[in-house]
């Protein structure tokens, strides 16, 4: 398979915190807004009032649960281009449409060059591939790159707009080349693991598990129940407090 | 690689942006709109702004689908057929307006209550309320009575601040979070960005639901209680940490009630000669002041007073209602579902956390007796609770106990409690009593106060000289006597009924009473089409303003069409609603950022125009002309309600120099719109704590204008005013309850927190309807604004019920399957989906995302209209009738009046298989306004943008 990684070693990424995620649909949606008037302008919506209204998002929430009965877990799971390091859908591309960014490995698709085949979104695992029939040419993912660089912009404001409307801190974004960046060190604290890694893609995304739940006995450090000291059945139980004076 | 593509790395994203706010839900986010060449492009965030810090959810990421919706309405509309048939003809705002205006003169001139005026999500009640007291109508109120009126009252009543809208939880600094009965209910997304921060800092967090989605998901521990018993779950929690004597006696001696007096005989507090409550002094062995810093009150222990008077202090009362053993872990643990184990372990954590994790702060303040303390003692335990709580019929009582578990906690604004948010806290409860006694309610009279307020008693009820109530949704009468937002869900049934009389006409704003804002909704629609014999309408005129074509918008004989949020002046108000938090108030404005292209006009300003022509003394200069020709915004800078207290506090006098109280600055507007749209006042670090007992706090509220007096305000663990409705029904007081009422109101109003089951359990046959089923809010979604966005239906557009996984086995019942839900009152079509993370027994779907056929513009095969399903018909507005009275109560809160969605019980019965694929009922298709555009094939928004 062809190298793609960037001479640069640069690969912006986005690192997804499952941990937190409430399965909110904010980044979705804000990544709707925004990139329908972004540099993939439009994300067609067909039938938008209708019966099957069927729309182009880069970005998608899976809710599923997972395991049985009331330990079982309710899982969100947002899902976007996870930026491959080793791209199938680059490489399958018959027109070079479909191309690795070498400043920052952002994959992007010229729609100029793309015929449509749909190559790249057989190819692709992940099913992070949109297809417009409108125009008849396959989009994705940005990263925002119209967004992330755009100096008529504050420099705070400047990363994916998946990254900047959520609500509960789940997104992260950073370049996850540099084992120094705060991304990196974030994938490293949090045991951040990325998404089929015995495919060979080398995604870029990673997701981070949920923390530990302190659902158990012990794990605030309280003990499993209060120790009595009074007997309901007494008598007079409130007694217990009869001389306990304090002042205002 | 560059694939040959030339990117416009920095192209802008508009050409101009406004700051504004949203209004996508209730929970007022600022935003910041990017318009290109007239056009919106991107709504964000924004960063400065209190409540949301920059981020927004997709509801409000989804507003430019809202804004461009085909459903918006076009221009005023006048029936044209009959009633409920959707058909209509197109009139001018002259037209409109002068025929309302002739038949409102009329109305105020001979009996000005034959006006009902209910308002729905209304963020403007400041104004609305004050219009219906300027008119003379007692018979006014918002959508509280059907949302969280349990939570505000039940706050208001206790603490002098409440749940959401009058406190949050301290996310910096909480060890421990307890949250009670909330899907995405309000607000939305500071609770999100709380858990995030919480849990970053190992904090625990537990979510207390009968279903496992959303924040559940995220939750430490999940806790999958029976919809109705958390009540019973807090009070055993009391029950552990009073057994434990692990609760915070010193915060109960000096910041609440606990040590007052109650007599033995009435019930009522022992109180001096000027009104003040008693305790007993140790110091000096005889009563005193409680409200004086120099006492050492007794806690237990009764005292025998002069006249012989037994009395008892307030926490022996609670002590001993609490430690009884039917509030015990073990004896509540099968009705509520959880294990008693749980219980006790929570207690313990919660205990743990308050105490032994105590948080001690080296930050000085003077209490109100002008004590300095050198450090502020935190108990990082805080709590948070929502519809879950408050949509059953217990709900006011079981709120009231989740506030005495703060209480006794300590956990009442420290560091990291929950925390007031400024303007609160105010006195428990706050002024004033509602206006519309038969004295009040005269013909071209304003009634001298707003409808709505706080009962302290018989005394203050709104009832005719015959005991009956005076408003036509019977708020404030024996049926609801502390309605603090009134019944508006029971406003159509009553009016139709002509219980207790008549009313000529119903105007309404922004709720959807045809559907998924009233119970009994087939019902619904056929009392608002109901006529009498003479072949007139039961309710003969109505009067209905919306953005859209909703379902009501087909049930109404006048139309007048509003703006969307982003073409209007609005204030989020000190008066009203604000966007206090806990570090200070604020307030914030709206601003059209786009003007309509179509002919409608904000709301708010034809109503102003209205009083106008009305000639209301509030609306009119003494030559007669219009006082706010500048309509809503002329309103919003000019209008005082008291002097230098106008709708916005930010920017006040000539200069924009004053916060609070000041002249009005003609300025005004501009200065917000510099600001980002919101002012916000910061407190003091020394103020930001105990406000309620907080001399800094409490002196600069008041130079605020924020509360009349700088005294403590004491939270009342046991209700003064409960126990005087209670001696009405004992047949104590002057003013007497009807002996019809007697057994419910004694019940009910409870001076301490009890719980009792939900009603609709209690009157059916629970073998026969042994499902409870509620609804949980998605979270991309505010009812039927959400499920008509382009953006939004394409998440979700046909609802299934969800059935515990093992409970569908157990019925012979799988994924996909079409079921009948029945409950006592009617039955629903709907598919179900089984689930783990589901109380095993109950069901539940997701609110409002089913739609009437023809409604908002969406095509009559929509999925909302054929597969989704609105519970809201299986729900009825009315108990059975008990005990042969041949009296209906409303299927509410017997204290507040609150709807009692959540109480609903239903059994599930599979759909005979010619039945299955479409829901039931299933209403003909409305006929759609005229002149609304074609529904696209295809949106290509955006392409526009691309140059």
């Amino acid at each position: 398979m062809t190298a793609y990684t960037p001479p640069t070693g640069k690969q912006l990424g986005l690192v997804i915190d499952l941990d937190t995620c409430v399965g909110c649909h904010a980044c979705a949606v804000n990544c709707k807004e925004w990139n329908t008037g972004g540099h993939s302008a439009p994300l067609p919506d067909r039938d938008p009032y209708g019966a099957d209204p069927t729309g182009v998002w880069f970005n998608r929430i899976h809710t599923f649960e997972a395991g049985e009965g009331a330990t079982s877990r309710t899982v969100h799971f947002p899902k976007s281009c996870l930026h491959c390091a080793e791209p199938l859908c680059v490489e399958v591309c018959p027109t070079g449409a479909s191309y690795k960014r070498v400043e920052d490995g952002i994959v992007l698709v010229n729609a100029d060059t793309c015929i449509g085949c749909k190559l790249c979104s057989w190819a692709c695992p992940y099913g992070a591939r949109e297809f417009d029939d409108d125009d008849g040419v396959m989009k994705k993912c940005t990263l925002c790159v119209d967004k992330i660089y755009n100096e008529t912009l504050p420099e705070a404001d400047r990363v994916p707009a998946c990254v900047s409307t959520c609500p509960a801190s789940a997104r992260h974004f950073g370049d996850l080349g540099d084992p120094d960046s705060a991304v990196s060190k974030l994938v490293a604290d949090r045991g951040g693991y990325e998404l089929m890694p015995e495919l060979g893609y080398k995604p870029t995304n990673r997701y981070l598990p949920p923390r530990e739940s302190k659902a158990k006995a012990g794990c605030t450090g309280a003990p499993a129940a209060l120790e009595t000291r009074i007997d309901p059945d007494a008598l007079h139980p409130v007694l217990r407090w009869v001389d306990r004076i304090l002042s205002r | 690689m560059d694939g040959g593509e030339r990117i416009d790395l920095s192209r802008p994203i508009g050409d101009t942006v406004k700051a504004t706010t949203c209004y996508m839900c209730a929970c007022r986010c600022g935003i910041k709109v990017h318009l290109h060449q007239g056009r919106i492009r991107y709504i964000e965030g924004n960063k400065d702004h209190p409540v949301n810090k920059g981020v927004l959810c997709a509801k409000g990421s989804a507003g430019i689908m809202n804004h461009y919706s085909p459903a918006r309405l076009r221009k005023p509309l006048k029936r044209a057929g009959e009633r409920g048939s959707g058909a209509f003809v197109e009139i001018e705002w002259e037209e409109a307006l002068t025929t309302l205006a002739a038949r409102l003169a009329h109305i105020r001139a001979t009996d000005p209550k034959k006006l009902a005026f209910f308002t729905g999500r209304d963020q403007s009640q400041s104004l609305t309320g004050w219009w219906a007291n300027q008119f003379g109508t007692p018979n006014f109120a918002a959508h509280g009575g059907f949302c969280s009126v349990n939570m505000a009252a039940a706050g208001l009543y206790t603490i002098g601040g409440s749940f959401w809208e009058f406190g949050e939880p301290d996310w910096e600094h909480a060890e421990y979070f307890l949250m009670f009965g909330v899907a995405e209910d309000h607000d939305s997304n500071p609770i999100k960005a709380g858990i995030a921060k919480l849990k970053a800092r190992g904090a625990k967090f537990v979510s207390v639901n009968p279903v496992k989605t959303g924040y559940q998901a995220v939750a430490d521990e999940w806790i999958g209680i029976a919809p109705g018993t958390d009540g019973l779950f807090v009070m055993a929690l009391i029950h552990e940490l009073l057994k434990a004597d692990r609760i915070d006696l010193d915060f109960l001696v000096k910041y609440t009630n606990a040590p007052w007096l109650v007599r033995r005989d009435d019930g009522l507090f022992v109180r001096d000669a000027a009104g003040n409550p008693l305790c007993w002094d140790t110091r000096t062995g005889n009563t005193a002041s409680a409200l004086s810093p120099d006492v050492a009150p007794k806690l237990v222990g009764e005292t025998t007073l002069l006249d012989g008077t037994r009395a008892v202090p307030v926490f022996e009362l609670m002590a001993a209602r609490y430690l009884s053993p039917e509030y015990a872990a073990e004896k509540v643990a099968d009705a509520c579902g959880v294990p008693a184990a749980t219980i006790k372990r929570i207690a313990a954590e919660l205990a743990h956390a308050a105490f032994d994790k105590q948080i001690v702060l080296d930050q000085p303040w003077t209490d109100w007796a002008g004590r300095r303390h050198a450090q502020t003692i935190g108990r990082p335990v805080a709590m948070h609770a929502m519809r879950g709580i408050s949509a059953h019929s217990n709900g006011f009582q079981t709120c009231r106990a989740i506030h005495i578990l703060q209480i006794l906690l300590g956990a009442i604004d420290t560091p990291g409690s929950w925390r007031y948010k400024s303007p609160f806290p105010r006195p428990c409860p706050p002024g004033p009593k509602p206006t519309g006694k038969p004295e009040q309610v005269a013909p071209d009279k304003p009634m001298g106060g707003m409808p709505l307020g706080f009962t302290l008693g018989p005394e203050d009820l709104l009832l005719d000289r015959d005991g009956k109530p005076m408003r036509i949704d019977k708020a404030y009468s024996w049926e609801a006597p502390i309605a603090a937002h009134g019944l508006m869900h029971m406003v159509i049934a009553n009016a139709w009924a002509g219980d207790p009389y008549e009313i000529d006409t119903l105007f309404m704003y922004m709720a959807n009473m045809a559907w998924n804002s009233s119970m009994n909704t087939s019902g619904t629609m056929r009392m608002l089409t109901d006529k009498k014999p003479d072949g007139t309408y039961k309710i003969p005129f109505v009067v209905y303003s919306d953005a859209f074509a909703s379902e009501m918008v087909a049930y109404a004989d006048l139309v007048l069409p509003d703006t969307t949020y982003l073409e209007r002046w609005d204030c989020i108000s000190l008066l009203d609603r604000p966007i206090g938090s806990m570090e200070g108030p604020g307030d914030a404005i709206r601003q059209p950022v786009v003007e309509p292209d179509r002919d409608v006009r904000p709301f708010q300003t034809v109503l102003i125009d209205l009083g106008a022509r009305l000639k209301l003394p509030g609306f009119t200069n003494p030559d007669g002309t219009p006082k706010f020709p500048g309509g809503y915004a002329d309103y919003i800078v000019n209008h005082e309600r008291k002097p230098g207290v106008g709708p916005l506090a930010g920017f006040r006098g000539r200069d924009g120099s004053k916060s609070g109280v000041g002249e009005p600055n003609p300025k005004q507007l501009e200065r917000y719109i510099e600001n980002g749209a919101f002012w916000r006042h910061h407190l003091e670090p020394e103020q930001m704590h105990y406000k309620h007992a907080n001399k800094g706090y409490l002196e600069a509220a008041v130079k605020l204008g924020l509360i009349d007096k700088p005294d403590q305000i004491v939270m009342q663990i046991y209700s003064e005013p409960l126990q005087k409705f209670r001696n009405a029904a004992r047949g104590l007081g002057a003013v007497p309850c009807p002996p019809e009422h007697r057994a419910r109101i004694e019940h009910a109003c409870d001076p301490l927190p009890f719980w009792y089951p939900p009603f609709e359990g209690e009157m059916v046959d629970t073998n026969e309807f042994p499902l409870h089923a509620i609804t949980q809010r998605p979270m991309p979604m505010y009812h039927s604004w959400g499920s008509q966005n382009a953006w939004l239906r394409q998440i979700l557009n046909d609802n299934r019920l969800y059935v515990n996984r093992a409970t569908a086995e157990k019925q012979g019942l799988a994924d996909g399957d079409w079921v009948w839900i029945v409950s006592h009152h009617g039955r629903v079509k709907g598919r179900i989906k089984t689930m783990e993370g589901v109380n095993p027994h109950t069901v539940w779907t997701w609110n409002a995302i089913g739609k009437r056929k023809g409604a908002w513009n969406l095509a009559e095969d929509a999925h909302e209209a054929t597969r989704g399903f609105l519970l809201n018909h299986a729900i009825a507005e009315l108990l059975p009738e008990k005990g042969g009275l041949g009296h209906r109560y409303s299927n509410s809160d017997p204290v507040t009046g609150q709807a009692a969605w959540f109480d609903l019980r239903v059994r599930l019965e599979k759909c005979d298989p010619v039945e299955a694929g479409e829901t039931a009922p299933l209403h003909p298709a409305l006929q759609a306004p005229p002149n609304l555009p074609p529904r696209p094939e295809i949106s290509r928004f955006g392409a526009e943008f691309k140059r």
